[in-house]
């Protein structure tokens, strides 16, 4: 074994990046620690060498904020018009992405890349646009200040104190295929605002005072030297390992970030982000809900799937466990992920000196583990995750509803308790009727919980000091004795409660986990039996609906590939446009996505195994589910299985229509029979009976005989059309096999000639074949049936004194048969339309037939693998050429 | 002959075709049995002693073939057999089991008539003179000689056998494999292609135009006739 060869999925993954590379356009983004740095500036001064070059080069939007010498550079450059928005009144100008898209220029220039778009707006943030205009293969350049990080947001924030809402995730930054750092010093920077060529007048003073500090330049100004660094690291690494420098591989570890439910868990986040990209390794966020988080209240829990999205964001692999110990849950997580370094939220001030910190408790299950401790800071600290616009919430008040419900059954039970052990009093010792409250307490918490198991404990308590103990109907408590009871009742009451709320949780955590595999499982029975795409539609429908509790449409492409509202009519309308590009990208949009997230519905494409067959959209009631990802994924599956459904229907569909061509193909075939037998018989009699009529006796006047004979031709003239017509219908229906045999082409000729003869009439016929020709594999009847027609042709097209010639030659592998006439010829340019079927030379003569003999001429040759030509023999007459392969003919007679 | 008027049995289910043929068959002179089945043929065929059996391989009730079969097992009058278009190999049956002649509908009333002369005209002549005529061609088969316009034509000995062949049966159309069968033996069943070279040496040696014959015949796709006079 060498000991340098490089990992086959190294190799594999550096394809797929070149591959990836190949069809996508390269960014470069012009990196700087903050505004006036010149980013923008060398920007145009880059695209002006691009254009020198000769390339097509795009202004998309540049912000020149007033400057001057930025603004010169402008000049020169083609520049695309912004898109007029309006919101709340103002007309705001955007950057015009359709219209970059369509004018498809080879490098486009997008200036500040974390610019959030106007609502209404495909994307939300002008990154995505970036994106986007890279997936269709156009070189971007665009700027971004470093406190415009997404990982560096808090601690940018935490330098400055200035809070930036914009923010560019870094796995995009990452992707990035040049980044341009631009950088002075921070002297100079301060020197070029006093100057006013960073920012003008009042605006300068107040950035001066804020933000331009010199201390906070020089930060910055490390953090965009440092976050530039990581980046060549990586590029170094890269190339090492393209290269197969050394063994500097990477290990295949991941990172694992704990996202507690306290604030400031998006701190964990962005610092684990940083680590992992530090490190180059890939990261898991988890978050484990328990119990006693669940029940935290609704803008809090969202709170906490927006630090998973924010995760997500940051290129985390994230998931969300259910279980009450969430230490085993991460352990087991990071066991089975194989993450050996888990990132965690540092405790606060601890609230119980004997109660570990998470750290602890991890180190304390697993040894092996690496466990780093974040700093959570304050509220106020950093940056909280960019608020989205409000999901609406279709709140019901029916969770407190039902909590009060058993607040109120609990004093019921307390009071049945009391009455019960009134009953007892007489007969029985306190200690004893002390059991019986206790056993409430216990049942009130294994029915209803630990709240009111504390409420039962407490009730129970007074109840039993005030009815029972004496002095009896008040509080005092003469017995210390007693106080011990209480102590007992209360902590029994919470245990209990603790433990059934925690077997409960999971035995809903299991329910819900068995409620998604056997809907998965039935959704999936229900869709195998279904035959048409409306069938799966419906299904489809319904059963979503019904298992989300959720609005579904599924919209299928028509012919054109635009997408239709499958299924009936009376339904709201979904975003077509969104629709359509999930589409046609196949990615997911809508509700929840980064793409068109002003829709009520999430759209997620049906992706099958062959092609997109269509969009999923849905709209839950509960907007939050959007957020939570294995509600999503669960979405995803159900797309995925609806996909292969629909692909499956219409691979039935494809299959039944091959059926019906079968059998119709059968059905003209038996049809053919039966027609050639219904009228060939009565045909035969016609023909039959009219010649008759010239035998009767007494002999017929020669008028009548006339008609006779008449009749008698014109029923042979018919015969003939039948004949012809049923021909061609049975070797195109294919179910011609051919009779093949080595025949000498004399006979053949010689048949046709005696078959023709009554058609050719006074013409003369010369044959004109060498004695040596060789023998050719034909089926005898049908080449005779093309010779006939060739010639009946010439007797019907051609002047009586007309003279015919048959001949055939040897030429190199094929025979070449000829019909010759020098009668008037075929006319110019309808050489090959002749051979169509109902096709004849010149329109409308008087000359009977409808154009079938040539068709079926060319049939039964092509059916010889052979070809047939029709020329003008120079200045008159007509050539009929058969063309045939010779073969290998077999041995003669000994 | 004895009889005044000869007798021929028409095995038909086609009223229509049946009334022609009986039509045109009566104004020569014959006196016609009409049958629409096998069964009822098989018998009539026993009973009337017909002189010419004119079947249609289409019957309902049976195969033709096996009629032609079973009446050969005793006698042999002509049969003349009727067959729809393109159903050669039918054809072909009918005549290995040893019908004379065949017309394929839908046919004229002359096409009729010439072919049940040929094959009356047939029969009568088998113990005739030994020399055979066709044409300007004489074929002496008591000296295997054989003259063209009074000059001696040498034939090789296939040849011959081939031409005797056909003489003997003139007017009758003799299938490849009855051919084959009779000049090259039980062997030579599969080589189809034998025949059609030593007819083409037949017609050169005997033919004005071999291209275009007008007494060794080809039946397209079934077999061959000599044709006597015409």
């Amino acid at each position: 074994m060498e000991p340098d060869r490089p990992d086959p999925d190294f190799l594999l993954a550096r394809t797929r990046r070149e591959e990836l590379a190949a069809a996508r356009g390269r960014l470069r983004i012009f990196f700087g620690s903050s505004a006036g740095v010149g980013k923008t500036y060398a920007m145009l001064q880059a695209a002006h060498r691009r254009r020198d070059e000769g390339r097509d080069v795009l202004i998309g939007v540049v912000e020149t904020h007033g400057r001057d010498e930025t603004a010169r550079l402008v000049e020169g450059l083609a520049v695309l018009p912004p898109r007029e928005v309006e919101h709340k009144g103002r007309v705001l100008p955007e950057f015009d992405l359709d219209a970059a898209l369509a004018r498809r220029p080879q490098v486009i220039l997008v200036d500040e890349l974390a610019h959030t778009n106007a609502p209404g707006s495909r994307h939300p943030k002008r990154w995505q646009d970036v994106e986007e205009l890279i997936a269709q293969g156009i070189d971007v350049f665009t700027t971004l200040n470093v406190q415009h990080l997404e990982s560096l947001n808090d601690v940018v924030g935490g330098i400055t104190g200035v809070r930036v809402w914009e923010t560019v995730p870094d796995t995009f930054f990452d992707a990035a295929d040049e980044i341009v750092l631009v950088d002075i010093p921070a002297d100079e920077l301060l020197a070029r605002l006093k100057e006013g060529r960073v920012y003008r007048g009042e605006q300068a003073e107040r950035a001066a005072g804020n933000f331009f500090r010199k201390g906070n330049l020089i930060a910055l100004r490390e953090l965009a030297l440092r976050r530039t660094a990581d980046v060549v690291e990586g590029d170094v690494q890269r190339y090492r390992s393209d290269k197969s420098i050394d063994g500097v591989w990477k290990t295949q570890a991941r990172l694992l970030c704990c996202i507690g439910p306290h604030a400031g868990s998006e701190q964990v986040v962005r610092a684990a982000a940083r680590l992992a990209q530090q490190l180059d390794m890939g990261w898991n966020a988890v978050y484990v809900e328990t119990p006693q988080l669940q029940r935290l209240p609704a803008p809090e829990r969202e709170r906490i799937l927006r630090v998973v999205k924010l995760a997500q964001e940051l290129g985390a692999r994230t998931t969300i466990l259910a279980g009450s110990d969430p230490v085993a849950a991460l352990v087991e997580h990071a066991r089975k992920e194989n993450t050996g370094t888990v990132v965690v939220g540092r405790s606060g001030a601890r609230r119980w000196p004997w109660r570990r910190s998470l750290s602890e408790a991890i180190a304390a299950l697993e040894n092996d583990l690496d466990v780093i401790e974040i700093g959570r800071g304050g509220r106020e600290r950093g940056a909280p995750i960019a608020a989205r616009e409000a999901l609406p919430e279709a709140r019901a008040d029916m969770k407190s509803a039902a909590r009060r419900m058993r607040y109120g059954a609990t004093l019921a039970a307390c009071a049945f308790t009391t009455g019960v052990a009134a009953a007892l009093f007489p007969y029985f010792e306190l200690a004893n009727l002390v059991m019986v409250f206790l056993l409430t307490v216990v049942l009130v918490g294994v029915q209803w919980g630990r709240g009111p198991a504390i409420l039962a404990a407490v009730v129970n308590v007074l109840a039993f000091d005030f009815f029972f103990v004496t002095p009896r109907f008040s509080f005092a408590v003469s017995d210390a004795e007693y106080l011990l009871t209480f102590a007992v009742m209360l902590v029994v009451g919470l245990i209990t409660g603790q433990l059934a709320a925690g077997a409960r949780y999971q035995a809903l955590v299991a329910g819900h986990r068995e409620e998604r595999a056997h809907t998965l499982y039935e959704y999936a029975r229900d869709l195998s039996g279904l035959l048409t795409p409306e069938q799966v539609v419906e299904t489809a429908e319904t059963f979503m609906s019904q298992a989300f509790r959720a609005a579904v449409r599924i919209l299928l492409p028509d012919g054109a590939g635009r997408l239709q509202l499958a299924g009936t009519g009376s339904k709201s309308p979904v975003d077509a446009a969104a629709a359509q590009w999930s589409h046609d990208r196949g990615l997911p949009s809508g509700a929840g996505t980064d793409t068109l997230a002003g829709n009520d519905f999430l759209f997620l494409p049906l992706k099958a195994p062959v092609r997109t067959r269509g969009v999923l959209a849905i709209r839950p009631q509960r907007t939050r589910d959007l957020l939570v990802p294995e509600q999503v994924r669960q979405y995803e599956t159900f797309a995925a299985l609806t996909a292969i459904a629909l692909e499956r229907v219409h691979y039935v569909e494809v299959a039944q229509d091959a059926l019906v061509k079968m059998e119709s193909e059968a059905l003209r075939n038996s049809l053919l029979a039966a027609l050639s037998h219904d009228l060939r018989t009565p045909l035969a009699a016609l023909l039959g009976l009219s010649e008759t009529l010239a035998l009767t006796r007494p002999a017929l006047s020669a008028q009548q005989s006339d008609i006779a004979r008449t009749l008698a031709e014109e029923t042979r003239r018919l015969i003939a059309l039948v004949n012809n017509l049923l021909d061609m219908a049975r070797i195109q229906s294919g179910e011609v096999r051919l009779n093949l045999a080595w025949h000498p082409l004399e006979e053949v000729v010689g048949t046709a000639l005696r078959a023709a003869r009554a058609a050719i009439g006074p013409r003369s016929v010369a044959v004109d074949l060498p004695p040596d020709l060789p023998l050719v594999q034909i089926d005898a009847a049908l080449i005779e049936r093309v010779l006939v027609n060739l010639l009946e042709n010439a007797g019907k097209y051609t002047p009586p004194e007309t003279r015919v010639v048959v001949s055939a030659r040897v030429v190199d592998t094929e025979m070449e048969i000829r019909v010759i006439d020098d009668g008037p010829g075929i006319p110019r340019g309808r050489e090959d339309a002749i051979f169509e079927k109902f096709a004849r030379g010149a329109k409308e003569t008087a000359t009977p037939g409808v154009g079938l003999g040539l068709a079926i001429c060319r049939a039964i040759v092509e059916a010889h693998q052979g070809r047939i030509r029709a020329e003008s023999a120079g200045e008159r007459g007509a050539r009929f050429v058969v063309t045939l392969p010779l073969g290998e003919p077999p041995a003669p007679p000994a | 002959m004895s009889s005044p008027a000869p007798v021929a049995l028409l095995v038909e289910d086609e009223p229509q075709i049946r009334r022609f043929v009986r039509a045109a068959l009566e104004a020569e002179g014959w006196t016609v049995h009409e049958t629409g089945t096998l069964r009822q043929g098989l018998i009539d065929a026993g009973t009337r002693k017909p002189d010419l059996v004119i079947l249609d391989l289409g019957l309902p009730d049976g195969d033709g073939v096996t009629f032609i079969r079973e009446l050969r097992a005793w006698t042999p009058m002509p049969v003349i057999v009727l067959s729809a278009r393109a159903g050669e190999s039918q054809k072909i049956e009918a005549l290995d089991a040893g019908a004379d002649d065949y017309l394929t509908k839908p046919f004229g009333v002359g096409e009729l008539l010439a072919r049940v002369r040929a094959t009356l005209r047939r029969h009568p002549t088998d113990s005739a003179s030994p020399v055979f005529r066709f044409g300007d061609v004489e074929v002496d088969t008591g000296s295997r000689a054989v003259r063209r316009g009074g000059t001696l034509v040498h034939l090789t000995p296939v040849e011959y056998r081939l031409l005797s062949l056909l003489v003997a049966n003139a007017g009758k159309v003799l299938t490849h494999r009855q051919i084959l069968r009779e000049v090259w033996g039980p062997a030579g069943v599969e080589h189809h292609h034998y025949v059609r070279i030593y007819m083409g040496h037949l017609r050169r040696k005997l033919e004005d135009d071999p291209a275009q014959p007008r007494h060794l015949l080809t039946e397209t796709a079934v077999g061959y006739r000599l044709a006597a006079c015409d």
